[in-house]
């Protein structure tokens, strides 16, 4: 029995979403397959522990994309994106520091650590905004076809440089210089103190296998920030967790007419030559469409539901050599009480997102040992508290704490990802939260860990890289996630990516969601 | 130190030219005895021997075998029946020519694949989600061509096989001296002939008795020079000399499509997905911008442009390799890659890239030539190739 | 201040200032170059360091040196000879190796040996270097364009590269970003899969830098192997009859013989400025001498930092300065031989000694090496590439010794505590016994030692911090970017004034494409 769509949509989860909703509100007939049980895939809200829930994967939004937010109506839905201020804690080196939303807020806090680097950070923040606004006008296109890129490529890319370049001269030059750079080298450049270099370049080297000491980690400390926002500052939350923008990220592409259904795997998908369309097999079914957008990894798209027997040969090997690497892990804790943090007074200080990283070195060292496939001795911590925006998600009066721990190696060189080594990271993780919040462990009543290998299993993402491919400088822009396949078409006619693997990346930012559903739109009405 | 081959003790003493060339990382004769005349003759009239183990082989099993090569390879190996052999060149995904070989299926999942070139990265690149294996087994199997006319007796004497049934472009297996070996009816003269496909460790067994049972009948050691000459009469292609391998091409221009070598015959388009398919199949909807084709020189022509320096022609006795310019009028139409006097049919011939307009059967252009240091273009004909088509190479 | 009379004087008398000195002589300037040192060549010398033991001191292999400069100068006819380097020896630590020859067919039968895919893709992936070498080649010889300029002559400059790149089409523009971007052993990675190889091969991309070959911005300096091979030099790495030294009294002569006058032992205090423009330089002594053009070949920070006032630079070119990287990580240590080294994985003398030898067992060996250095230690067991030129230029040591060019990796010159005597016979002691582990004669054969550090490359020959190439040859610091934007054309803001070191576009080694191209732009300027 063969059922014919208009659009099938692989993977509900927020990106696979957006694009259905999307694809939906332009009159198209739209199905939405989902292996899980439930729609949101990486942003979902999961309990953990009896009565305890958290956002099992993304604890945090990324730049995300405001078209989205603005044309679903996402805060008429009832979502509502928290933005703290503070927005981060950083602990290290037996001290704590805030970051705030605006430079000088952080500046004054900077004060009494470092009295140079405090002076210095409204400057700094200014500087880097200039390569930030660019990435935010890459993101918003679709990358240039390369290495001819069409007239309207042309035009937008000489009109964000000519844009740049108005600025003055040793701006446009600043960033031309920046986004290469190792990030240890741009903070050395211009901050002394230790714990605000450490908690700048975890941000700079999140989700990915390399240290701040690499270069190109400069992008990875610009890339997740939007319009407007500063290292540091950038945190976003969704009040009662990611579900609720999944809640109404679906509730947006029913009302539009899409059909959404869980519980069912794609297996397969067959292009029908031609420029006809695709198959979809799914669960004994054969679902035929017009343009099939999967919202699975590119490693999982081309080799899994299309199979590398079904691509040519030289495809097939730059897919098997796109870089997923799984660094992170995700601890979860259930509390009895809200943790003390020393320094760190009052509720405020912990609405944010709370890092260890005391120095650059440190976070560098964490990356040695994953480079040889060890777990991080001593890891670099991202928590946040959502218990402190929504009381509910615990039992009144207990709090949860869920903590992103990098590195964290898919790949081990001895031994494999065993409930002991889950438990080792797991105590790990308390036993370096204790330092800074010494009552923390006598509070912990019940944790789960996740690490890489279990992200896989659950959801999908090859080596659990979080990001569906390393967003390292070779594998973004018109590289993401293959040069010369960067604009949400894939080899297989018919067959779209619009997942984190597609432009513009990883992280919860609805990007790639938009952007797939543009280039589906575009085709389907040339046809 | 270069490779020798399985055979080396024996060839080596043969080998009173001392004349060797390399071929694959290993050395092999290009000429046993002073000239080569002799070996030529013995292709034409009665049986050569011919040392050809530095070919590259691959074994290839498994459920998926056949599935795996009719995707790399432009002929139909679905339709490929046990104990068949089929050449076929396979291509890059533009269409453009690797490698060319034989293919011999030796049960229904087991494939031998020869190549001139490296190819086990290429097949295992290929080879993604398949269930086959693929074995280099180059080094560990020893081969021999028995070519000419007197072949088939030879080998009746010398082996333990039904031969009487093995038809052009079959394999077989039997034994010599005991020793397992296989046979198929393929070659690379363009006469009667088999190839032996053997062991490494009891190459020399098999060469002395071949060699001794061979002899009433003529059997010759024969080297590469020789074979040149048979292989341009044949009409058959020389990779490095007649085309560039797509791998090799730095620029586009050099490589060639299947069509463009005149294997269009091999390509069948319409199996399912091979490597290179879709560029295949948008050229022959298109038509190809070059042929590959045979070249003859019109003699007369020749003589008269040697006669105005007073000289006889003079022709090298061996093949040449070289691109030389071919003409139609003042334009330059296309370029020989290799050519020979050819002593049997008394013809002076060439192999030709042609560009498409001008490759017409007849059609009269004209090759460059060096008279007495003086470049001059002589005269000379399109012509379908092989030159040379003996029935008894497939009867 | 009496009249000029030079109308250049070039400051340092290294290979990339005689090359630049001399294309200004043959284009009729009157130059004069001064050189601190007793004797030219700046880092390309040779010395005997030891009595009968002639050594490469610092440099020790000519890499890419540019084939017009040869022609140009005629250096062949100055006495130049480069004499081939046959071949890459990684022995490893099981008691196998890995030689890549400079025979095809023997490399690829030793590297089918390690793994049979390996030794096809070596081939493709020969071919692609070449195909982007011939793309990169052209941007080698040009003066960079100015990006952040919007004078039509660099936005026509800019918009011919921009051409050139679209010309190349798909494939080799992904390849040429990806070689940018990538680590030596990610791009690496989706070629082969045998260990050596993939370490021998991504040592290269760590030369000279601070960088381990997992660090992105490694993998470019792969290219570096094969553009000798689209010069029409076959094999052009090799060793200059002599040593490197040889090279650097070649383009002397050649310099001389043009009419360049070269005074050594001439230490520059300062350039003279006045009104905005160079008038001439100051020797230590205090002499002064007048010349209208005055071109540097120190490295930037001497350049812009100690040969003229940052005051008299905008502020941001000096912070620009400031930043710029020039960390060095490298060593040398010399050693004359009583006897050849005896590799238990290969005994015996044979042709393998001949070419590099190279102890990169494996890339995490290489990265090991690295986290040593990141955190300011030198490399228990470091990267060694190592040459024994006597086996070629028998001149080099008294008959049937030896000399033995070592080049340690890493040694960093912010090491921790500093670089004190004890530390660099320590350096010297982990080099020797890291030798010793592949070759057990070689401690007993040592006749002598010299251990240089990158502190002694700063004090002996001007190299800030001993960087070999006058500042790290990352992404942030290469083409329009080096040293810093807009100042990559080899002009200063003073008029007059230019650079024509190792820290302009194209960069380090003996190539000496910053001394011609910096000539060029002077000669352009002049015209107008």
């Amino acid at each position: 029995m063969s059922r014919r769509y208009d659009v099938i949509v692989i993977g509900a989860g927020h990106n696979g979403l957006t694009a259905a909703a999307y694809v939906a509100r332009a009159g198209l007939r739209v199905l939405v397959l989902e292996r899980r049980p439930t729609a949101g895939g990486c942003a979902a809200t999961e309990e953990f522990h009896p009565g305890y829930r958290a956002d099992a994967y993304a604890h945090r939004l990324g730049a995300f994309d405001p078209r989205v937010a603005r044309d679903l109506a996402l805060e008429r839905q009832g979502v509502e994106f928290v933005r703290p201020d503070p927005a981060r804690l950083a602990l290290g080196g037996g001290r704590a520091l805030l970051l705030y939303r605006s430079p000088e807020r952080t500046a004054s806090a900077l004060q009494s650590l470092d009295p140079h680097d405090a002076a210095r950070w409204p400057a700094f923040c200014r500087r880097i905004a200039d390569a930030v606004a660019l990435l935010e006008a890459l993101r918003r296109r679709d990358p240039p076809s390369m290495p001819a890129p069409s007239l309207g490529d042309l035009a937008a890319l000489a009109r964000t440089a000519l844009g740049l370049r108005l600025k003055g001269r040793s701006r446009f030059a600043e960033v031309l210089r920046l986004l290469p750079m190792p990030a240890a080298d741009l903070l050395d450049e211009w901050f002394q103190d230790p714990l605000l270099k450490g908690s700048l370049a975890a941000s700079a080297v999140s989700g990915l296998m390399q240290g701040p000491y690499g270069a190109g980690t400069v992008y990875g400390l610009l890339q997740h920030l939007g319009p407007g926002e500063h290292p540091g500052g950038e945190v976003v939350l969704v009040r009662g967790g990611m579900e609720r923008l999944v809640a109404a990220l679906e509730a947006a592409a029913r009302k539009a007419g899409a059909e959404i259904r869980c519980g069912v795997a794609a297996e397969r998908v067959v292009g029908e030559g031609g420029g006809g369309g695709c198959v979809v097999l799914a669960a004994g079914e054969s679902l035929s469409a017009r343009a099939v957008v999967s919202t699975l990894d590119p490693k999982r798209t081309l080799l899994g539901l299309v199979g590398p027997e079904r691509l040519g040969p030289a495809v097939a090997r730059q897919v098997a050599h796109l870089r997923l690497h799984g660094v992170v892990a995700k601890v979860h804790l259930a509390l009895a009480e809200l943790p003390r943090f020393a320094g760190a007074e009052g509720e405020d200080a912990l609405r944010g997102a709370i890092t260890i990283a005391p120095s650059v070195e440190y976070v560098e060292r964490a990356y040695d040992d994953a480079k040889y496939g060890r777990i991080s001795q001593h890891p670099v911590l991202e928590a946040v508290i959502p218990t402190l925006l929504d009381p509910g998600l615990a039992p009144a009066g207990r709090h949860v704490m869920s903590v992103m721990v990098q590195y964290a190696p898919y790949r081990l060189a001895a031994g494999a990802w065993d409930a002991a080594r889950r438990e080792a990271l797991a105590e790990a993780v308390v036993q370096r939260l204790a330092e800074y919040a010494p009552d923390l462990p006598r509070a912990v009543l019940g944790r789960q860990v996740l690490a890489p290998p279990d992200l896989e299993d659950r959801l999908g993402l090859t080596e659990g890289d979080i990001f569906h491919g390393q967003p390292a400088l070779d594998q973004t822009w018109f590289m993401r996630p293959l040069a010369g396949w960067a604009r949400y078409r894939l080899p297989v006619p018919g067959l779209y990516l619009g997942g984190a693997g597609a432009h513009p990346g990883g992280g919860v930012t609805a990007g790639p969601g938009y952007g797939v559903a543009r280039a589906v739109l575009r085709d389907l009405r040339r046809r | 130190m270069l490779r020798t081959t399985p055979f080396h003790s024996r060839t080596a003493p043969l080998c009173q030219a001392q004349n060797w060339r390399r071929w694959a990382g290993y050395i092999v004769a290009s000429s046993y005895e002073l000239t080569h005349d002799r070996e030529y003759w013995a292709i034409r009239s009665a049986a050569a021997l011919f040392d050809v183990s530095p070919l590259f082989k691959y074994r290839i099993r498994g459920r998926d075998a056949a599935l795996l090569l009719d995707r790399v390879v432009t002929r139909d190996v679905r339709q490929m029946a046990v104990g068949q052999v089929v050449y076929t060149p396979w291509c890059e995904e533009r269409g453009k020519v690797l490698d060319d070989g034989t293919l011999t299926r030796w049960a229904e999942d087991e494939f031998r694949l020869t190549a001139a070139e490296p190819n086990l990265r290429w097949l295992h690149d290929n080879a993604a989600g398949l269930a086959v294996t693929i074995e280099d087994v180059s080094d560990r199997v020893a081969a021999l061509a028995v070519q000419g006319p007197a072949s088939r007796e030879v080998l009746e004497a010398a082996a333990e096989a039904d031969l009487d049934h093995l038809g052009f472009f079959r394999a077989t297996t039997g034994t010599i001296r005991g020793i397992p070996v296989g046979l198929t009816r393929t070659g690379y003269t363009g006469d009667l002939g088999f190839e032996i496909w053997l062991e490494a460790s009891h190459a020399e067994v098999v060469w002395d008795h071949l060699m001794e049972r061979g002899r009433p009948y003529g059997l010759t050691p024969a080297g590469m020079l020789a074979l040149d000459l048979a292989r341009i009469e044949a009409g058959l292609l020389l990779i490095d000399v007649d085309y560039v391998p797509a791998r090799k091409a730095l620029i586009e221009a050099r490589m060639s499509s299947p069509f463009e070598l005149g294997l269009g015959w091999a390509v069948k388009l319409d199996k399912p997905y091979f490597v290179g398919q879709s560029a295949l199949r948008e050229e022959r909807a298109r038509g190809p911008a070059w042929q590959f084709r045979g070249l003859e020189v019109e003699w007369d022509a020749l003589e008269r442009l040697y006669a105005e320096f007073g000289l006889p022609p003079e022709l090298p006795t061996v093949a040449w390799r070289t691109s030389v310019p071919v003409y139609a009028g003042d334009r330059q139409v296309g370029y020989a890659t290799s050519g020979c006097w050819s002593p049997l049919l008394k013809r002076y011939l060439a192999l030709a890239h042609l560009r498409a307009a001008y490759a017409g059967p007849g059609t009269r252009l004209a090759l460059e030539v060096t008279v007495e240091h003086q470049r001059r273009r002589a005269p000379a004909r399109v012509r379908p190739l092989p030159f040379f088509d003996p029935p008894r190479k497939r009867a | 201040m009496s009249a000029p009379s030079f109308d250049a004087v070039v400051i340092g008398g290294g290979h990339n200032g005689l090359v630049n000195a001399a294309y200004l002589a043959r284009a009729g300037l009157k130059v004069l170059v001064l050189e601190r040192r007793p004797r030219v060549g700046g880092a390309a010398v040779s010395e005997q360091v030891f009595p009968g033991f002639t050594f490469s001191v610092y440099s020790y292999v000519v890499s890419l040196l540019r084939p017009e400069i040869i022609r140009d100068l005629d250096l062949p006819a100055c006495g130049l000879e480069i004499l081939p380097l046959e071949s890459t020896f990684t022995p490893l630590p099981g008691g196998d190796y890995l030689v890549r020859w400079a025979d095809h067919d023997l490399t690829r039968r030793e590297l089918y040996r390690h793994s049979p895919r390996d030794a096809e893709a070596y081939d493709e992936f020969g071919r692609l270097m070449v195909q982007l070498a011939f793309a990169v080649k052209p941007l080698l010889d040009l003066v960079p364009p100015d990006p952040t300029s919007l004078e039509p002559s660099d936005l026509l400059g800019l918009l011919k590269l921009a051409r050139y790149v679209r010309s190349l089409g798909r494939d080799r523009v992904t390849a040429l970003v990806k070689l940018m971007t990538m680590s030596a052993a990610d791009f690496l990675e989706e070629w082969f899969e045998s260990e050596p190889l993939k370490a021998t091969m991504s040592a290269s991309g760590i030369i000279g830098t601070f960088l381990g070959p997992r660090s992105p911005g490694t993998a470019y300096v792969l290219l570096h192997h094969y553009l000798g091979e689209i010069d029409g030099v076959f094999r052009a790495w090799g060793f200059a009859r002599g040593g490197t030294g040889a090279v650097s009294e070649a383009i002397a002569t050649a310099a001389r013989r043009l009419g360049v006058a070269i005074r050594t032992g001439a230490p520059v205090a300062r350039v003279l400025t006045r009104g905005g423009r160079a008038r001439g330089v100051v020797l230590e002594s205090g002499e002064e001498i007048p010349a209208k053009l005055v071109i540097s070949a120190l490295d930037p920070k001497r350049t812009f930092l100690h040969l003229v006032d940052p005051a008299e630079l905008p502020g941001e070119l000096v912070e620009g300065i400031r930043r710029y990287r020039t960390r060095g990580s490298s060593a040398k240590v010399n050693l004359a031989l009583s006897e050849l080294p005896d590799f238990t994985c290969l005994p015996g003398p044979g042709p393998h000694l001949s070419g590099a030898i190279s102890i990169s067992p494996s890339v995490a060996y290489l990265e090991r090496a690295y986290d040593d250095a990141k955190y300011g230690s030198f490399s228990r067991r470091p990267y060694l590439d190592i040459v024994i030129p006597s086996l070629i230029d028998r001149g080099m040591a008294p008959p049937g010794r030896h000399v033995m060019s070592v080049f340690v990796q890493y040694a960093p010159y912010t090491l921790r505590g500093g670089w004190t005597d004890a530390q660099r016979e320590a350096l010297g002691d982990a080099v020797v016994e890291t030798l010793a582990e592949y070759a057990p004669n070689l401690p007993r054969a040592i006749l002598h030692r010299q251990v240089l550090t990158p502190a002694d490359m700063e004090r002996e020959i001007g190299l800030t911090e001993g960087n070999i190439f006058h500042g790290e040859l990352s992404l942030h610091q290469l083409f329009c970017l080096r040293p810093v934007a807009p100042w990559a054309q080899y002009r200063t803001p003073i008029a007059g004034y230019y650079q024509c070191g190792s820290g302009t576009h194209p960069g380090g080694g003996i190539c000496g494409a910053p001394g011609r191209l910096a000539a060029r732009q002077i000669l352009r300027d002049l015209r107008r």
